[in-house]
């Protein structure tokens, strides 16, 4: 091979070698485009929410109301009959087939929406009102353009006479596309149109307010020792050891340790944001410490030596010099811990959160859910309607995480000093 | 309640603090004397003698209240009843006990249920008024004692600086304690487990089945019934499983992390590394549970259809998808790592290869990688630990059947989704196949541990060699 012929080679491998890094980087960054294209593209419809308009008499006589009821009044009648009556009036319809038919096209809250638009407008007893009803989600689906209609009727869950409602609700111009509050307020139902993100996100709010408040003040104490006061002896590099090798444990062992210990040995109480928090402010903490670390010891020596020169103690100079200093850096650090902590399942899984929960919990010792169990829970769903809660479920919990995130990034960009 | 006593003692603390300061200032004013620490610290010396001891009991007396309460309840009932209770009897029972209390009881209601709630209630009571009697006087003693000492205490700063680097050497301790108590919970249940199958079953054994051991006392279990179990608890599929997909996820991450590690230290310009590198680390930020959906609901069915249109039976949940996903959530992982150590190989050692003429990527694979080869070695060790503990992404991709299989296509179960399955719900509490879930955990933790410990050791080592 003649020397041109080999420098050639050389440089077509040195060509090759450049295409398959850039190839590895193009790839990597497509994997995260396309995974939140999938996501984006499946969860945007759970944002927006079917109605029906539907006509109710609210004729007080049938309701054996009296004139001018109370909130309390109202909440006792029964709603039932006028509900059904109503619902059945938007459609003419045959046998007790097609009434049931007709009435699984609305959610089945129906009477409770209508019970309480009565109570906040009490204008309308003794007239008509038109009211806007949550339909059903397979309804919603249908609007939503998500369902397979040209499927044999066997093979669908809507049947044919529904389609044909739903046909000619549609040139009425009775069905409407409104934005979806359910999914910010509600609680978890069986029903993926009523189901909502309300209490999962109170419920990793809670949990995450407990890990913050466990984790930030003990780790940068923690990290302040083993900075600035810390010997160098035995049980300082027995410390180091364990930290570097918690930040390392899978997070499910944590699960373990809580389940363990925490309801155990301790007999907290199950499935609570409690717990939760607990777990994950120990789980958090050697993650916390590692960066904590690293911003105390970017504080130069020139400043502790400045402060002990002037007769600050050691402790003066640490707490009125070097912490202020490092402050910036631990904050971004302790924000990018949390919001791992915040998208961690595995060990809430294990400490019980994935109970069924309708209620919106009211306190960190309420049993509830979190976002990513959430998440984890409706994936397990056959509903339609679930996968589009799911998506949108993520999108919410990957807002939070960009938003901590990018905080963190814009308090060490904005803060922090360079001391170089 | 506890919040209200703290925010109590935390208040009155405060106040300390202001009243020792003043105190100090109108004594030094008075005497025309000068002490030896500023007036602040004589105000920290007795709020933090006020609230440390009692924020100390309130939070021993917290986690130790329900134990405790147990306990008696547990005692009067076996010691008023003629009848014997196993342990998981006088547990349901107490369970009972505590929801009459609370008033979500549902079940039959019967006297000693009703006697016992009683009895909860009035040690409730009892434990409540000993809780504040001894608090109020713990503050009164501990505020009295360091208000007599402040007085003619010169070495007030030196005192509190004490105080403070206790503080701090504590919580510095909790790092022990969190991995003392990670050992102690997966050991306690997993020495019952062994006690009941034999470890080498559970290690060398090749079929597991645990749904075999549903409900049943693992005290009670004669031979026969032994010779059953112990088939139910061999773990050997879920090791294989776990490598397997594990191994999956390397062959993805390695190349394309190694690769694209090497062209942003290398090749890239500022700007492209600039705004490329925060990109794939968004992958590292991503919940697992969020790749475990994506996987289940993508890539899954994709392979299946994919599959199918060769004539291929893949399983919907399929080791390979699993996998991949895994793979493709470690990318940055091993990036940002070999990237970090690339950068760390001095500018010489390239030069000299420049110098001889080599070209740049010549200058990669002979000169820097080589050199970067430890911590390379130890990024994808770190890389592979978390690969094996991951956990969401298997228990929605991988499957539940444990089968020895090196097929990727078809269901693989790992050690994490075992736990998983075993744990969600309500478990019962003393059989083999609760305490197995433990024993697996503990495998996991030594198993990461020690690839951790190995990895440590050789970044470090690298670290020495270049500083």
């Amino acid at each position: 091979m003649s020397k041109e012929e080999l420098l050639k080679k050389r440089y077509r491998a040195e060509k090759r070698f450049k295409f398959y890094g850039l190839t590895s980087v193009i790839l990597a960054i497509l994997f995260v485009l396309f995974l939140v294209n999938v996501i984006f593209s499946k969860g945007k419809g759970a944002f927006s929410r079917t109605t029906i308009s539907v006509e109710v008499d609210f004729n007080t006589e049938k309701l054996e109301l009296k004139n001018n009821p109370t909130n309390e009044e109202i909440q006792d009648t029964d709603f039932y009959d006028l509900s059904i009556e109503s619902l059945l009036n938007v459609y003419k319809t045959k046998g007790l087939k097609e009434e049931k038919d007709l009435i699984r096209i609305f959610s089945p809250d129906y009477e409770i929406e209508i019970k309480n638009f009565i109570i906040e407008n009490k204008g309308f007893l003794n007239k008509t009102a038109i009211i806007e009803l949550t339909a059903s989600d397979d309804i919603d689906q249908l609007n939503k353009g998500n369902y397979p209609r040209h499927l044999p009727e066997e093979r669908r869950r809507i049947s044919d006479f529904q389609l044909l409602i739903y046909d000619k609700l549609v040139e009425d111009n009775k069905i409407q596309k409104t934005f979806n509050t359910f999914l910010f307020t509600n609680g978890d139902s069986r029903d993926p149109e009523l189901a909502g993100v309300g209490g999962s996100l109170l419920g990793s709010f809670f949990t995450i307010i407990v890990t913050l408040l466990l984790s930030f003040p003990v780790a940068i104490l923690a990290s302040i020792y083993l900075e600035e006061f810390a010997p160098k002896n035995r049980i300082t590099d027995f410390i180091e050891i364990n930290i570097n090798n918690l930040a390392a444990v899978p997070s499910i062992v944590f699960g373990l340790l809580g389940l363990g210990i925490l309801l155990g040995t301790f007999d907290f109480p199950r499935s609570t944001p409690l717990v939760a928090g607990i777990t994950l402010a120990l789980m958090t903490l050697p993650r916390i410490i590692i960066p904590c670390r690293a911003s105390l010891k970017a504080v130069p020596p020139s400043i502790r030596e400045g402060a002990l020169a002037v007769g600050a103690s050691k402790v003066q100079s640490v707490t009125h010099h070097v912490v202020p200093l490092a402050i910036p850096g631990t904050l971004s650090g302790t924000i990018i811990g949390l919001a791992q902590a915040l998208g961690e399942t595995a060990p809430l899984i294990l400490i019980g959160m994935v109970a069924f929960v309708v209620d919106l919990p009211s306190s960190p010792v309420d049993p509830s859910a979190s976002l990513p169990v959430q998440v984890y829970l409706w994936s397990e769903q056959a509903e339609r309607g679930f996968v589009e809660k799911t998506s949108a479920t993520i999108m919410i919990l990957l807002t939070f995480l960009i938003t901590m995130n990018a905080f963190a990034v814009y308090l060490r960009q904005k803060f922090e000093r360079r001391w170089s | 309640m506890n919040l209200a006593i703290l925010l109590l003692i935390v208040l009155f603390s405060t106040s300390c603090f202001f009243f020792g300061r003043k105190k100090i200032i109108n004594i030094t004013a008075a005497n025309k004397i000068r002490m030896n620490a500023l007036p602040d610290y004589y105000g920290y010396y007795l709020a933090l003698w006020c609230a440390i001891p009692a924020v100390l009991i309130l939070a021993f007396w917290t986690v130790f209240e329900p134990t405790i309460i147990k306990a008696f309840i547990i005692n009067n009932i076996t010691s008023s009843n003629l009848k014997e209770f196993n342990s998981d009897e006088l547990n349901l029972i107490y369970q009972q006990i505590k929801a009459l209390y609370l008033g979500n009881f549902t079940g039959t209601l019967t006297e000693e249920i009703r006697r016992g709630a009683e009895n909860y209630k009035s040690f409730l009571s009892i434990a409540e008024g000993s809780k504040i009697v001894i608090l109020i006087s713990i503050v009164i003693v501990t505020t009295l004692y360091s208000y007599k000492k402040l007085i003619n205490n010169n070495k007030a700063r030196e005192d509190v600086e004490k105080i403070f680097k206790a503080v701090l050497f504590t919580c510095s301790l909790v790092a022990i304690l969190t991995t003392i108590g990670i050992i102690f919970s997966l050991l306690f249940e997993s020495i019952k487990f062994f006690t009941t199958i034999n470890i080498f079953d559970f290690l060398f054994g090749t079929s597991w089945s645990p749904q075999r051991a549903f409900v049943r006392d693992a005290s009670t279990i004669t031979p026969e019934e032994y010779n059953e179990l112990k088939d139910a608890f061999g773990s050997v599929p879920l090791f294989a499983g776990t490598a397997f997909i594990a191994f999956i996820a390397m062959i993805v991450a390695v190349p394309i992390g190694l690769f694209s590690g090497i062209y942003l230290a290398e090749y890239a310009s500022k700007k492209v590394r600039k705004y490329s590198k925060p990109i794939i680390e968004i992958l590292a930020g991503i919940p697992t549970v969020v790749y475990g959906f994506f996987a289940a609901l993508t890539v899954g069915p994709f392979f299946r259809e994919f599959g199918e249109r060769f004539g291929l039976e893949v399983s919907s949940e399929s080791a390979l998808a699993a996998g991949l996903v895994m793979g493709v959530m470690i990318i940055p992982y091993v990036s940002s790592l070999s990237d970090d150590v690339i950068n760390a190989v001095p500018q010489s050692l390239r030069d000299g290869s420049y110098a001889v003429g080599a070209t740049k990527s010549e200058t990669i694979k002979k000169v820097v990688i080589p050199a970067a080869l430890p911590g390379i070695v130890g990024s994808v060790l770190l890389a592979v630990s978390r690969a094996i503990g991951e956990t969401m992404i298997v228990v929605m991709a991988a499957g539940l059947a444990a089968r020895l299989t090196i097929n990727p296509l078809e269901s693989t179960t790992t050690i994490t989704t075992q736990i998983v399955m075993i744990l969600i719900g309500d478990q019962e509490f003393d059989s083999p196949k609760t305490q197995s879930a433990f024993a697996l955990g503990l495998t996991l933790f030594f198993a990461t541990l020690i690839l951790n410990y190995i990895a440590l050791r050789f970044v470090k080592k690298y670290r020495e060699k270049y500083e």
